[in-house]
């Protein structure tokens, strides 16, 4: 299989890869990026755990080819803190105790970061149907809508 | 109590989960190392003819195939009848025939599309009860049966209690294949040393157990195994037995030289992880005029598949349930375990109990409707006390049953006090909950149902047992290092506030080490909640330990006796008049009592200070103090299974109110109300995230999960349509703790892992009941199953609607 070039923008820095087309932007983030906070729950884009940011927008990284990423700018989990300090996302899941084997963490702080991108005033129904792409089976969700819409109203 | 315990402190490995820092065993990459992958069987039951790797072999990247020639002598698994790869006979379609290592897992795929295997279909069984008739094809024909174990449990006069009963009822209920469905799937990475010794890099729950069961499964010793827990995405019983692939890594990695790691794909782990066995039920109860129950009869039929694993030892919960959940005089309880050429079972959170509180609930229901008792009430009348043992030998100490109960039947009409409820149709106006009056298709109800559960560990090996080391160091810093295993439940910043609360030190300050067999010590594994009270308690001595040693150098510092000092703000000082550490009784802390007054000479040193006084001197020792912690409990007598297996219990309640559309037959959780006793909330954050992720797995058991299986197939190998609740079908969500102070309990607490799913698929059943007037004894509560049983009742009954109409007209 003939191999492409692709130019891509990873946490703010470009990144040139030279990739068998077929390959998922999951896969090449996981393991020729090293970007391991992005997590491969079920490669079928149901779980959502590999969510990660594509010029702005919320994508199931196992659904997207690698290929089709040239001239994309792509966030993942690890580019969202600045100075060292936790993205307000982080930080109220953790604090307010949204977070247990926290396998499906980074994908629901990534997928949160685009819907207040979207929206500031978040509801709890826009929190609820937002986030219902993403899958956890620790902690009943009920602290991760907790965290977000804490997140939601400091926003307003 | 003091600065740490009883705190919502966040989790302490969290800002590493949630900044993708946190290494998962999917992380693990080490120099070199291969990818595994594992051809299953195409029958669920055949004779292996040929198997022909050498195609396979040929192609570029492969490094290592291995069949069942590779397979060491022994068998292993809970009923030694498992084998890495299989060599004559697969059994079921998870059966592993070969396996490849090779420099990706594309090369790896493409490879087991290269090997040849030559099969002779044999009839199979997939029904238990199949399975047992006399011409039925034996899964293990040197067995000479099907059926693997029989449990025959009693306790006092069945037919007396048939004969007091004023009320009988009896059903039949089935049970469905439930996944655990853990985030992360199970992944394995195998690693040998120059000395032949293997280190497996593992999600495991039961390390100690794994270096046993591998060091059988590999022809090694123990002590060749070295096994890391890499962070853990989730278990919920998975990890509890030794699977295939973990010995399969290993064989591949000896063979190539090199490190081996097998990740299995989303359908893999519906494949071939183990699944929360089937069973079908029959149970008959009974109560007095009264409403004191008079008895219980259950049969249990459970398809454990073609391998034992813990799936087998289910019914001992079940039995649990079915004897003393309640006072109940007069108990049987039999089940049989038999082997089909199904999917393979094993442990899922609460063990049995989800299903047996299931049945043992909603026939409660049955009979306070009978006897037209209130539900909460007539829960009320029966539930265990304090300090009592019940007939099956369970020690009951602390105990609030009653609490919960009340709790939840506050919470279920807030306005009106309590509702009617038990059998009645709703009228939608009897709840004055905020949710808007439902449209006339759609039928609200209330239901309630309890939950008994182990939270004193369970002893299901001869030792209950947890080791720990508390080492403090010349910065005045903590370690502990414990036997127990973090699978995101918390256990680490529980385990460290126990130890910071002793040593008077922030959670913060204290490093948990848990993850690795060659440093911690041994622990039985993280199962049957116990990881607060046995982990806890082996922590809680520990600390207690160190402390002793850090005052005893302490004391020579300030020149004053060990008794008279505290620990406190990271520093020893010297407690105000009357409050040292003597008298004191151990169970308290010394960061709980004060430190002296201003107007005291203060008198104290920093924690690094006594320690390095302790290292640099001639004679010097370390900061180290051990505990181990193995609990006052029995194993069950093996002939009566009776006897206190647990040092103390949990229980609890739940109030669903749900919406049933009688068009369509969907019903909706509005409410999920959860009270638990948890003896004492360490980390009150930390006890609801346990209810409500419960509460989670327990709606998803009561109306969406189920594996299912046709001819040993799994049909619905996916998150498309295996359906787990989803942030938009959470209902509202309420966690009340009720704390009862457990004698035993470190600080008082008892285990809450598994209780908040337990009762949840009663509750909803008894609010259908109540919504609709049907009686579903089968989950999940699919929209069919409910329709269906409206159709049935339609059949029988005029609807209720219908019925109105004509009392209108008249």
């Amino acid at each position: 299989m003939p191999r492409l070039y692709v130019s891509l923008t990873v946490n703010g820095e470009p990144r040139e890869l030279l990739i068998d087309p077929r390959r998922t932007l999951l896969d090449v983030l996981r393991n020729d990026l090293e970007l391991r906070g992005a997590h491969r729950g079920c490669d079928s884009g149901d779980c959502g755990a590999c969510t990660v940011l594509v010029n702005g927008l919320s994508v199931t990284s196992c659904l997207v080819l690698a290929a089709d990423c040239e001239g994309a700018e792509v966030l993942t989990v690890e580019g969202v803190s600045a100075d060292g300090q936790l993205h307000p996302v982080q930080k109220a899941l953790v604090e307010k105790g949204g977070i247990q084997c926290g396998f499906c963490t980074p994908g629901i702080v990534m997928a949160v970061i685009a819907l207040l991108e979207n929206n500031r005033h978040l509801t709890e129904a826009d929190v609820r149907l937002g986030l219902a792409g993403n899958l956890c089976r620790c902690t009943g969700y009920k602290k991760i809508v907790e965290a977000v819409l804490s997140v939601a109203e400091g926003a307003q | 109590m003091g600065n740490v315990i009883g705190q919502r402190l966040p989790k302490l490995d969290a800002p590493d989960k949630a900044t993708g820092r946190t290494v998962y065993g999917h992380d693990v990459r080490l120099p070199g190392m291969l990818h595994g992958r594992i051809l299953y069987s195409r029958y669920p039951h055949a004779r292996i003819l040929r198997v022909d790797a050498s195609r396979a072999t040929k192609l570029p990247g492969v490094k290592a195939i291995v069949t069942a020639a590779d397979n060491p002598k022994t068998k292993f698994g809970y009923g030694k009848d498992n084998t890495p790869l299989k060599g004559e006979v697969v059994r079921s379609l998870r059966d592993e025939v070969a396996a490849v290592a090779a420099t990706d897992a594309g090369i790896a795929e493409e490879a087991l599309s290269l090997i040849e295997v030559e099969y002779e279909p044999l009839p199979a069984v997939f029904d238990a009860a199949d399975a047992l008739k006399p011409d039925a094809p034996l899964i293990h024909p040197e067995r000479g049966s099907n059926l693997f174990q029989r449990y025959n449990y009693f306790h006092g006069d069945l037919a007396a209690g048939e004969r007091e009963s004023e009320v009988v009822v009896e059903a039949d209920y089935e049970l469905p294949y439930v996944a655990h469905a853990a985030m992360e799937t199970s992944v394995v990475v195998a690693s040998f040393d120059h000395r032949g010794h293997l280190t497996l890099y593992s999600t495991t729950q039961i390390p100690f157990l794994l270096q046993r069961d591998l060091a059988e499964a590999l022809g090694l010793e123990g002590s060749d195994i070295r096994i890391i827990q890499a962070a853990i995405g989730g278990a919920f019983g998975r990890g509890l037995d030794i699977y295939p692939f973990e010995p399969i890594a290993a064989l591949l990695a000896r063979k190539a030289g090199k490190p081996v790691r097998i990740a299995f794909s989303r359908y893999e782990e519906f494949l071939a992880a183990p699944v929360r066995q089937p069973a079908k039920v029959h149970i008959r109860a009974g109560v007095r005029r009264d409403g004191l129950i008079t008895f219980r009869d259950v049969y249990a039929l459970l398809d454990i598949g073609a391998y034992v694993s813990w799936g087998t030892v289910t019914p001992l919960v079940m039995m649990e349930t079915t004897a003393s959940l309640y006072r109940v005089p007069h108990v049987r309880f039999a089940a049989d375990c038999v082997y089909t050429n199904n999917p393979i079972t094993g442990a899922v959170r609460g063990y049995g109990n989800p299903q047996s509180t299931f049945f043992v609930e909603t026939t409660m229901d049955r009979l306070a409707e009978a006897l037209r008792l209130d539900p909460v009430e007539f829960r009320v009348l029966n539930a265990n006390r304090p300090n009592e043992e019940t007939p099956q030998g369970l020690k009951v100490t602390s105990c609030g049953l009653k609490e919960c109960l009340e709790a939840v039947a506050a919470r279920a009409d807030v306005e009106s006090g309590k509702s009617e409820v038990g059998g009645q149709m709703s009228e939608g106006e009897r709840l004055t909950s905020h949710f808007p009056l439902p449209a006339s298709h759609l039928r609200r109800g209330i239901g309630f149902a309890s939950t008994l559960n182990v939270g004193g560990g369970a002893r299901i090996y001869r030792s209950d047992g947890c080791g720990a080391m508390v080492k403090v160091d010349d910065f005045g810093h903590v370690s502990l290092i414990t036997g127990s295993t973090e699978i995101g439940q918390g256990s680490e910043t529980v385990l460290a506030q126990i130890v910071a609360e002793v040593l008077g030190i922030q959670v913060e300050d204290v490093n948990v080490f848990n993850s690795d067999t060659d440093v911690k010590p041994w622990d039985v594994g993280v199962h049957a909640s116990r990881t607060t009270f046995i982990a806890g308690n082996a922590a809680h001595l520990a600390a207690l330990d160190a402390r002793r040693q850090l005052f005893e150098t302490a004391a020579e510092m300030l020149k004053v006796n060990p008794e008279d000092l505290i620990a406190h703000d990271g520093k020893v000082m010297v407690a105000a008049q009357g409050q040292g550490s003597r008298g004191a009784g151990e169970q308290g802390s010394g960061g709980g009592r004060h430190p002296p007054s201003a107007n005291d000479r203060p008198l104290s040193v920093e924690l690094g200070r006594v320690v390095r006084a302790r290292h640099f001197r001639e004679g010097g020792q370390v900061i180290l103090g051990e505990g181990w912690y193995d609990p006052p409990t029995k194993l069950v007598d093996k002939d009566t299974y009776k006897g206190n297996i647990s040092a103390t219990y949990g229980f609890g309640a739940q109030m669903a109110e749900v919406e049933v559309d009688t068009e369509t037959g969907k019903v909706r959780v509005l409410r999920l109300v959860c009270a638990n006793d948890v003896g004492r909330a360490i980390n009150p954050m930390a006890v609801e995230g346990q209810i409500e992720g419960g509460a989670q797995m327990g709606l998803g058991y009561a109306l969406t999960e189920e594996v299912i299986v046709k001819e040993g197939r799994v049909l619905n190998p996916d998150f498309l349509d295996y359906r787990l609740f989803t942030t938009a079908d959470m209902p509202e969500l309420e966690t009340i703790v009720i704390e009862t102070d457990d004698p035993q309990g470190p600080f008082g607490a008892k285990g809450v892992g598994e209780m908040g799913g337990t009762p949840t698929a009663a509750a909803i059943a008894n609010a259908i009941y109540d919504a609709v007037g049907v009686r579903l004894t089968t989950v999940p509560m699919t929209p069919e199953r409910v329709l269906k049983a409206l159709d049935e009742k339609h059949s029988q009954l005029t609807l209720p609607e219908a019925h109105r109409d004509d009392q209108d007209a008249s």
